[in-house]
């Protein structure tokens, strides 16, 4: 089976587990990111295929939405937090240091496709502030400092 | 017609108190989001293995956010209360040997005022906890959240079983009017006029909505709730079922909050295995269900048409509400659309009474409020106060003031939809509509702390920014006004701004208030509207003078190395990304003005609080 064929076929399977219905669109990219770590264009028009709905409608809410991606995305995401708690204890600054050591700007991977890194509006973590979400792992009262560290880490633990 | 008037909850909970009495020995560590991150599951593992270790049957819980989030992990030994702060593994072995088998007190993990220097026992002794009035969050410290048991101890769905057996639909509704509940999702609309629109309106079937998208950047009460203490929000909606006639309920949950919609889902198939939830409910005729959506991070969907798209499975783009949402909400079906924090009210009002609920408030502002208090504040955490209570006692007396020996500034209230609000109106008391007054509006409760080092306008650029990426861009004066304000605000900041700009800023708001189609765009222009009304010195300072008063904005201020503070410690020279520091050891070292990008990593590295910014 081809790289697309297979990607049509699990996206059917995840069509059918919702329903089939078009209300289940949502939850049906949810579970298609979630399972290609983002939103391959042969999975979105399995997907329209599949609900039996033209493919602009599944482009609209790919794309209307910033939790999906469609570009792929890197084995660790790292989720700055710019909510407003966060923002007023440096989390400009914070993005700026992981922009310099990822050299990458939030949206983009890193070319060896370890890292993305990308905003959030809130994880609603305010009081740890300002706040990193590094894949499902909060790191709170992060400094400028703590960055490589945090980065170091990760890298290593990848290798082993 | 009811076929069952002994209501089952009450022997459930007979049932359970054999194991649960109020003498009960059990150690309570939060596990909400925030402690979570500060490593709680960890401490919990240690006190189970240790508690093993040592002999006991003790059982430890792990509950929902307790609110002190400032001093997590917390850890509570029952049935003494003690309440231990920033605990870490390392402090398990002597909690166990001392405090749960001995009683004994651990006086290094009490609190301790940083006044006074007295240290504290109990959660009421303390000034984060004093004046605080926690009827709908309280229980967050007893129960687990994925135990239906804990929650059935505490009267859970005993609210609902005295609806289904004494209350008819209108009586419920009745009650929620006397009890005078409003909105707590922001727009304080009065609860039981949307019910009773619903009730009346044409049209099958019903819809019950709990809003949980709780987008507002600076707030996570809601999260808090639907983590721990989910029952109570689906026993709301259950009445709420009941008395609009509605069979089918949805929670809509934020994409961030994982850790709600897993005790959301246990919470929900354990209450339709305790038959609380689906076909004829505590055996009567009444059948009620609940589904959970899962948002997709889209600021505009906690708006009421937008969330209903999205609901539907398209992008979420509000309509223009000639017809309401009560008439025609999910579906086009009549629909009551609550906030999560609105629904985990009602139990308590059918509870406790209507004469209870309102005694407690202001005259149009009934009952308590959930804030999450945050940014430039000693206790950061969760407060829950009656309404009316000022903004000076939630923030020096609850939250203990502002940290670093800094000056208060304003406290940011609403989310984007709000406004800041300047130190001359802390006397006012917190309600919907005395907030209103003022410029700003309660929102769901986010309250952001701002000092001196906070720079206003940079605050109302951030909002702007903010709603510019989450204007669905269906409606022109938001779509594009916002653009132009963010644009203007933008250059403000960069030392660009030009005189008119100001006068611009307003005339705008009043186009982009009045234009919009919906709340989101109506209300954007708030944040830049109060800081001009409040801080209108540092508008003009940027842009006559070129300054940043508050030194926050990166075009406008400069970076230099006070050399009577300056050790020559060579820490700066070493975080700077662009060489722009430089000397010799143990001498004062410069600041090349040209290479320097403001970035503060300077600032975070120097111990010596050497380096000016002006």
């Amino acid at each position: 089976m081809t790289k697309a064929s297979s990607i049509a076929a699990t996206t059917k399977k995840i069509v059918k587990k919702h329903g089939g219905g078009k209300s289940a669109m949502i939850a049906v990219l949810q579970d298609i990111q979630e399972t290609f770590n983002y939103l391959p264009k042969e999975a979105l028009k399995a997907a329209a295929q599949a609900m039996k709905v033209p493919f602009s409608r599944v482009y609209e809410a790919a794309t209307f939405y910033t939790a999906f991606s469609l570009k792929p995305r890197g084995k660790n995401i790292v989720k700055i937090c710019t909510g407003t708690a966060c923002h007023v204890r440096g989390a400009s600054a914070l993005q700026d240091k992981f922009e310099r050591s990822l050299c990458i700007k939030p949206g983009e991977m890193t070319p060896d496709g370890q890292f993305s890194l990308e905003t959030v509006n809130c994880v609603g973590a305010c009081a740890l502030g300002p706040v990193v979400v590094i894949n499902t792992e909060y790191h709170g009262q992060v400094t400028m400092a703590k960055v490589d560290k945090i980065i170091d880490k990760i890298k290593q633990e990848g290798a082993q | 017609m009811k076929n069952n008037s002994d209501t089952q909850p009450q022997q459930l909970k007979d049932d359970l108190k054999l194991n649960y009495g109020p003498n009960k020995k059990f150690v309570a560590i939060c596990a909400g989001t925030g402690c979570r991150a500060y490593g709680s599951l960890k401490v919990k593992e240690a006190l189970e293995a240790e508690l093993k270790k040592q002999n006991m049957n003790v059982d430890v819980i792990a509950t929902g956010c307790l609110g002190f989030c400032e001093k997590g992990p917390m850890v509570v030994i029952h049935p003494d209360k003690y309440f231990y702060q920033s605990v870490k593994v390392t402090d398990v072995p002597e909690i166990v040997s001392k405090t749960v088998a001995k009683g004994e007190v651990i006086s290094r993990l009490l609190y301790r005022h940083p006044d006074t220097k007295k240290t504290m026992f109990r959660e009421e002794d303390m000034p984060f906890y004093k004046k605080q009035l926690r009827v709908v969050f309280g229980s967050n410290g007893m129960i687990d959240p994925t135990k239906i048991d804990d929650y059935l101890v505490i009267n859970g769905y005993q609210a609902l079983g005295k609806v289904l057996s004494e209350m008819t639909p209108e009586g419920v509704i009745n009650e929620v009017k006397k009890a005078g509940l409003r909105g707590r999702g922001g727009g304080g609309f009065h609860t039981a006029v949307k019910w009773e629109g619903v009730r009346k309106a044409h049209g099958e079937p019903k819809y019950v909505i709990a809003n949980g998208d709780e987008g507002d950047p600076g707030a996570y009460m809601d999260r808090s709730l639907m983590e721990g203490n989910p029952h109570s929000i689906i026993e709301g909606m259950i009445i709420g079922g009941y008395a609009v006639g509605a069979n089918e309920g949805y929670i809509y949950v934020r994409n961030e909050y994982p850790l709600a919609v897993t005790h959301l889902n246990i919470a929900i198939a354990a209450a339709r295995e305790a038959g609380l939830l689906g076909k004829n409910i505590l055996g009567t005729d009444f059948s009620f269900d609940i589904h959970i959506n899962k948002g997709a991070g889209a600021f505009v969907c906690g708006e009421s048409s937008a969330l209903f798209a999205s609901i539907e499975g398209r992008a979420g783009e509000p309509r223009a509400k000639y017809v309401h949402a009560v008439e025609k909400g999910l579906w086009d079906k009549p629909t009551v659309l609550n906030n999560v924090e609105t629904w985990a009210n009602v139990p308590l009002i059918i509870n406790k009474g209507a004469d209870w609920y309102s005694s407690i408030g202001t005259e149009g502002s009934k009952g308590t409020k959930i804030f999450s208090l945050v940014g430039k504040i000693m206790n950061t955490g969760l407060i829950e106060v009656p309404m009316g209570t000022t903004l000076y006692e939630i923030i020096y007396d609850m939250g203990g003031g502002i940290p670093g020996g800094r000056k208060f500034k304003a406290v940011q209230t609403g989310g984007p939809s709000g406004g800041c609000i300047p130190e001359s109106l802390l006397d006012i008391p917190v309600d919907f509509d005395k907030l209103y007054e003022v410029g700003s509006m309660m929102g769901s409760g986010g309250m952001i702390v701002m000092d001196d080092t906070s720079c206003m306008v940079d605050v109302a650029r951030y909002f702007l920014a903010f709603l510019k990426e989450e204007s669905c861009g269906k409606c022109v004066p938001c779509r594009e006004g916002i653009r132009r304000m963010s644009d203007i605000l933008e250059d403000i900041c960069a030392g660009k701004g030009t005189e008119g700009d100001i006068n611009l800023l307003e005339t705008m708001s009043q186009a982009i208030a009045d234009g919009s189609l919906c709340a989101l765009g109506g209300s954007a222009p708030n944040p830049v509207l109060s800081t001009i009304k409040y801080f209108r010195e540092e508008y003009e300072a940027h842009i006559k003078d070129h300054r940043c008063p508050a030194g926050v904005c990166k075009a406008l201020i400069t970076y230099s190395i006070d050399p009577e503070k300056c050790t020559g410690c060579g820490l700066c020279i070493k975080v700077c990304p662009t060489q722009a520091t430089s000397g010799e050891k143990k001498k004062a070292h410069t600041i090349d003005k040209d290479k320097c990008t403001r970035c503060g990593a300077c600032i975070e590295s120097c111990k010596f609080e050497a380096i000016n910014v002006k």
